[in-house]
């Protein structure tokens, strides 16, 4: 909100020496955030009052100009005409007579103008008559600017006047604080941060004249949503009468455009004290003016041009022949004022916050009113910002008061039993009792100290203040939070990080060692990239979380795989001239169960806050939510680590995509079964499927050509995805520790000749089975294809190694091990040896 | 072979004479000193020490003598062969190592162009200060707690005293799934993590939480919709915000350096009462550049102070709603965006270098912050 300094100094006695800087430090003390402090007009030097007394009218030039004699006060005339300047003026809007502006040789207006004497039409001018467009302070007319009559002496400075240097504050208001968003609450602020008494505008109502009139009568059908509706009725308004140049300037500096003067009034009252106001043309008004729930079927049409549907949810202010305002939120077009309204009534009231925070939420729409309403204004202050206006509109508007009318239901008091020990339990020092009480009765509460539990009245513009640790809060902050000691706490003896926190730590560190950049992708996907990736239509994949308010209607869905965003990355990557570029992501994916909605449902559990939710409760929550596991995904490009110099670049290839998962295994302890897979968007002829125990858990190799061609990215191009969650658990165990046998060691090769389409694992594994115990390793050590084998083979080069516990191997026993092995390979796969 | 003597006089068999013998002796060695090489040096060890050498020739008149003379004699002999052996191993060190050294400066390579063995990988900052933050608070006996990104709307707000209708529900900007009545969203920060860690762990509770976190931000320079947070939490007896100050202190001087200190504001959010704005002494000016124009400071804009993130005592009203007694059990929390965190800790200017992926960025970092 933006405060100007001069408006605060109605209420608070802030030293003249203070800055516009000083003032914020001590607000920031007490939790006001200042974002900027800026000066109101960009003029300096001497700018004085200047009273009009001749005119001589130039007739002998193209335009008429005039030739003024303007007494400018004793200490700013000249020596030949003693308190008068003579000044050459283009304008005509003003008479002999006239209370004006004058910037005197040596001012600075906007736009870094300096005034200077000078000769022109034949005169010496001696300085500038000004208008407010010339002195940067509005642009609603080339005119002087005319101050009211009497309302300065010649030669007063006109900064002042005209709100000129003045600072104003840019101050942020956390959302609790209601009675903050006016000049009357931040006053009370400034004057608490410094110590200094406080003039409250907000409790006495000013004096009207006697009520003469037809009084508009007031109601409220529902004392929960309104429990006070406050209308002051004016007659005899002059629709054109200005708004005085002070309020303009203070609303502009609030950064509020001027309307009409009736409607400027209200904008003023509610910043100067937080109640917002709502003036209508009394004229248009049929009967009673009455807070009530609009019927389904009515409609609106709001000041801002909207025609709004209303439901039963929506409070209304309404006479009997029509709605004429959301209340609290907006007023509506037929009974705004216009340039004929002669009768105004003023609506005060006082709405339940949270009513209006739906209405503000419902309707999109927030308003100036809304935004205090729904944080809170002081219940007390309709009859006070009413009769502020009317004091007003009778003042410049030439009005008449007709009367006022009103309804209320008032609430019970707030009452809060407090232990004056309370803030130093919660702050770890401890506050003297006096100083306690002296804190909470700046603040406007009535302290009873009688017992040793006080009992605090909280003050009507202080709703936000309900419960003991409210009050805490409070001393604590005025007392300031810079006294509050400083403590370690000891925590019990911690575990550290746990075994699944340790292994996670530990693949990203395997990855990035081995050369891999980790890179943190958004969330978001969308279909397009299914399909770019290939995923059919059937595939569970697609079955993402929907975004109800997705930033693009290109992304709506959140991730299942990791790869889309990975192809993104890499994409860029390459096209900033990388080549050679390896990229992994461990992050979380959220994967729907068939029987959950990609949209949710449609009535959520919202268990009581006033309790421990049951474990009903809780399952019920969490049952909303999709499972999300940890996913890592790796996508290569180009070769892994430096071409050494002079030899070839050896690209990464599907051997590579799943030695990278293979090896993160052996890092954290885990073996990983490879076996062939089929699974978009991998090259169906190259992916392999991983798993653990026999759960699958992932997929690496080479992408499909369409894929990448689709996805913009280089042919042969590997990636490999994995559910981490899962790898970790499996890592998650106590490795036993093998036996090691010593006596001699006997090895074995064999080549077998396979279909090509065999699995070397498989191959593998058969052979390892029917060898028997004293097969100690097996390894693949080559694979062949070509003028060797017969068209469509191939064969496969085992290294085997056998051992006894117990003894050294006679060369008959490990012959029929081999042999063992050897043939069961012939009986599974129609293997032959080589 | 020279006669045999019949007088027994050893000085009459010349070639044992001690001149003779220094004689052989002395031209031996100044020919194992002239050899240059290894080579050269077998030459004259086979000259000198070989069968037909002056010595050996002259050790085989030791017998012709008379006993009385052999033991005279034959210790001048050894002595002699001594001397010479001595100066040959001396050489052959000499000349060994002379053709190591020479070997080892032809195998010379330079050095700046090997390959192969640079590491290219890297881990994003991100997670690295994550880890870096997890780590202070673990080493006091905190515990790492996570959760979900895609939460209920009950943990995210309503648990953390943000009804329905609260203003505060308007100051974050959330995404919401299905529609915005659904009970689901993108958490908008990591405080449903604290609601977790009250239901689900015994206490006291100490828990830090770094996460992933969402609002409806467009990304821009110092925003994304997608960024991350770091919450701490603590729930014990007589926990006071004095020991919400400490341990920001000790947080602050753990990532930032010895003597580093904190400074609260009073603000305000719906789960903390009382609640405070949690700036950062300037660790690189200290504070020096304020009102100093001749030593502005570009991390702190010469306000001495950096804005870091929230805290405050935990609300009475979230405890109610995780069933732990206030009465008994108070506790605080705080947290902070770790973007933000980074980016005036390593001077990163723009947001958008954090989710491109570009490897450089990344890279710079390398295994750690
Ligand atoms: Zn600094």
């Amino acid at each position: 909100m933006k405060v100007p300094v001069s408006w605060l100094r109605e209420f608070v006695e802030i030293p003249e020496s203070l800055s516009g800087r000083e003032v914020s430090e001590l607000l920031l003390n007490v939790g006001f955030e200042v974002e900027g402090v800026d000066t109101v007009g960009d003029v300096r030097g001497p700018l004085v009052v200047g009273l009009v007394k001749s005119i001589e009218e130039l007739t002998d030039f193209k335009k008429p100009i005039r030739w003024c004699q303007v007494e400018v006060g004793a200490a700013h005339g000249n020596d030949a005409t003693p308190g008068i300047r003579g000044i050459v003026c283009g304008a005509r809007n003003f008479a002999e007579g006239d209370l004006v502006v004058v910037a005197l040789p040596g001012t600075t207006l906007p736009g870094d103008f300096t005034i200077a004497t000078r000769e022109t039409y034949g005169h010496i001018s001696d300085g500038m008559i000004c208008s407010v467009r010339e002195l940067g302070i509005g642009d609603e007319h080339d005119g002087i600017l005319i101050l009211p009559a009497g309302s300065a002496a010649p030669g007063d400075n006109a900064f002042p006047i005209l709100g000129l240097g003045d600072e104003v504050l840019d101050i942020s208001v956390t959302p609790d604080r209601g009675y903050a968003l006016s000049m009357r609450g931040m006053a009370r602020e400034a004057a608490i941060s410094q110590r200094v008494s406080f003039n409250d505008p907000g409790v006495v109502l000013a004096d009207l004249p006697e009520a003469g009139g037809t009084v508009i009568p007031a109601a409220s059908d529902d004392y929960q949503a309104c429990d006070l509706l406050v209308l002051r009725t004016l007659g005899n308004y002059n629709p054109a009468a200005p708004t005085p140049d002070f309020i303009k300037a203070r609303l502009a500096a609030v950064g509020v455009r001027s309307i009409s003067l009736a409607v400027d009034l209200t904008n003023y009252v509610m910043f100067e004290l937080g109640q917002p106001l709502h003036a209508f043309d009394a004229d248009k008004i049929t009967g009673t003016i009455r807070a009530r729930w609009a019927k389904s079927g009515e409609t609106l049409e709001t000041l801002d041009g909207v025609q709004r549907n209303l439901t039963t949810e929506d409070l209304v202010i309404a006479d009997d022949a029509r709605v004429l305002s959301l209340a609290g939120v907006m007023g509506g077009a037929y009974s705004e004022i216009s340039e004929t309204t002669t009768r105004v009534v003023l609506e005060a009231a006082h709405f339940n916050p949270v009513e209006i925070a739906r209405m503000s939420r419902r309707h999109k729409l927030s308003s100036e009113a809304s935004r205090r309403l729904e944080r809170g204004v002081d219940r007390m202050l309709p009859p006070v910002a009413s009769a502020r206006f009317a004091e007003l509109l009778i003042e410049h508007g030439g009005a008449t008061f007709e009367g006022t009318s009103g309804v209320e239901q008032a609430p019970d008091p707030i009452v809060i039993s407090f232990d004056p020990n309370l803030p130093g339990q919660v702050a770890g020092h401890s506050y003297d009792a006096v100083n306690v009480e002296t804190i909470l009765v700046s603040l406007g509460c009535a302290v009873d100290t009688t017992n040793s539990v006080w009992t605090v009245r909280t003050p009507s513009w202080r709703p936000d203040l309900a419960a003991a640790i409210d009050l805490v809060e409070e001393v604590i902050r005025i007392d300031g939070y810079e006294k509050v000691p400083t403590t370690l706490p000891t925590a019990p003896a911690g575990r550290g990080l746990t075994e699944l926190q340790k292994l996670q730590r530990r693949a990203g560190l395997h990855l990035a060692g081995r050369g891999l950049v980790e890179v943190r992708n958004y969330p978001f996907v969308g279909t397009a990239e299914f399909d770019a990736l290939g995923i059919p239509a059937d595939d569970s994949r697609r079955h993402a979380v929907q975004l109800a308010n997705a930033l693009s209607d290109e992304q709506p869905l959140m991730r299942t795989t990791l790869l889309p965003g990975l192809a993104g990355a890499l994409a860029r990557n390459i096209s900033r001239g990388f080549t050679d570029v390896a990229l992994f992501e461990i992050s979380s994916v959220s994967l729907l169960s068939a029987d959950q909605s990609a949209t949710g449902v449609t009535n959520p559990p919202r268990p009581s806050v006033l309790q421990r939710p049951t474990a009903a409760d809780i399952d019920a929550l969490e049952a909303l939510l999709p499972q999300q596991p940890l996913h890592l995904g790796a996508l290569l490009t180009g070769a892994l680590k430096p071409t050494a110099l002079g030899a070839k670049p050896t690209p990464a290839t599907w051997s590579d995509a799943i030695d990278i998962a293979l090896a993160l295994g052996i890092e954290l302890g885990v073996e990983i079964e490879v076996t062939a897979g089929n699974l978009a968007p991998w090259h169906p002829g190259r992916c392999a499927a991983l798993s653990i125990n026999g759960e699958l858990m992932g997929y690496a190799g080479e992408l499909a050509p369409k894929a990448l061609e689709n996805l913009g990215l280089p042919k042969r191009a590997v990636a490999l995805e994995l559910n981490l969650s899962v790898l970790l658990a499996a890592a998650n165990t106590v490795a036993s520790a093998p036996a090691i046998w010593t006596f001699p060691v006997a090895k074995e090769d064999i080549a077998l000749v396979v279909k090509a389409d065999v699995a070397a694992t498989d191959v593998l594994d058969v052979v390892c089975a029917a060898a028997g115990e004293l097969l100690e390793d097996i390894r693949l050590f080559d694979v062949y294809e070509g003028a060797q084998v017969p068209e469509g083979h191939k064969s496969l080069a085992f290294a085997l190694r056998f051992r006894a516990q117990d003894r050294t191997l006679a060369a008959e026993e490990v012959a029929a091990a081999r042999q063992a092995g050897v043939d069961a390979a012939a009986k599974s796969f129609g293997a032959t040896l080589r | 072979m020279s006669a045999p003597n019949k007088s027994f006089d050893p000085v009459e068999v010349t070639t044992l004479s001690p001149e003779a013998l220094a004689g052989f002796v002395s031209e031996a060695i100044s020919a194992i000193s002239a050899a240059n090489s290894l080579e050269e040096l077998k030459d004259v060890r086979l000259a000198h020490t070989g069968d037909r050498s002056p010595l050996s020739l002259a050790n085989r008149e030791i017998g012709a003598l008379p006993p009385a003379a052999k033991a005279e004699a034959g210790k001048r002999m050894g002595e002699s062969r001594g001397a010479v052996n001595a100066a040959l191993a001396a050489r052959t060190q000499e000349l060994e190592a002379l053709r190591d050294s020479a070997l080892l400066i032809e195998e010379a390579v330079d050095v700046t162009t090997a390959t192969g063995v640079r590491a290219q990988g890297g881990r994003h900052p991100i997670t690295t200060i994550q880890e870096q933050i997890a780590d202070v608070f673990v080493a006091l006996g905190y515990q790492l707690a996570e959760g979900p990104e895609i939460e209920s709307e009950w943990l995210n707000f309503d648990a953390l005293n943000i009804a329905p209708d609260h203003p505060a529900r308007t100051m974050q900007d959330t995404f919401f799934i299905g529609s915005e009545d659904s009970g689901i969203v993108l958490r908008t920060h990591t405080s449903p993590v604290q609601i977790r860690s009250m239901l689900n762990r015994e206490l006291p509770i100490y828990v830090i939480c770094p996460g992933r976190v969402f609002r409806t931000d467009e990304l821009d320079s110092t925003h994304s919709p997608v960024f991350h947070q770091v919450e701490g939490l603590v729930i014990d007896k007589g926990i006071t915000m004095a020991d919400l100050k400490g341990t920001l202190n000790h947080f602050a001087q753990s990532m930032f350096g010895e003597g580093i200190v904190t400074r609260l504001r009073p603000s305000y959010f719906p789960f903390t009462e009382p609640s405070a704005e949690v700036d950062l002494q300037c660790f690189v000016c200290r504070g020096t550049s304020v009102d100093n124009p001749d030593a502005p400071c570009r991390t702190c804009r010469s306000e001495g102070w950096i804005e870091w993130g929230g805290c405050g005592m935990v609300n009475p009203k979230v405890l109610v709603a995780t069933g732990i007694d206030p009465e008994i059990y108070s506790g605080f929390a705080f947290g902070m965006g770790l973007e933000r965190t980074l980016m005036f800790r390593h001077g990163i200017t723009d947001m958008r270098d954090m989710v491109e992926g570009d490897v450089r960025f990344t890279r710079a970092f390398g295994l750690g912050v």
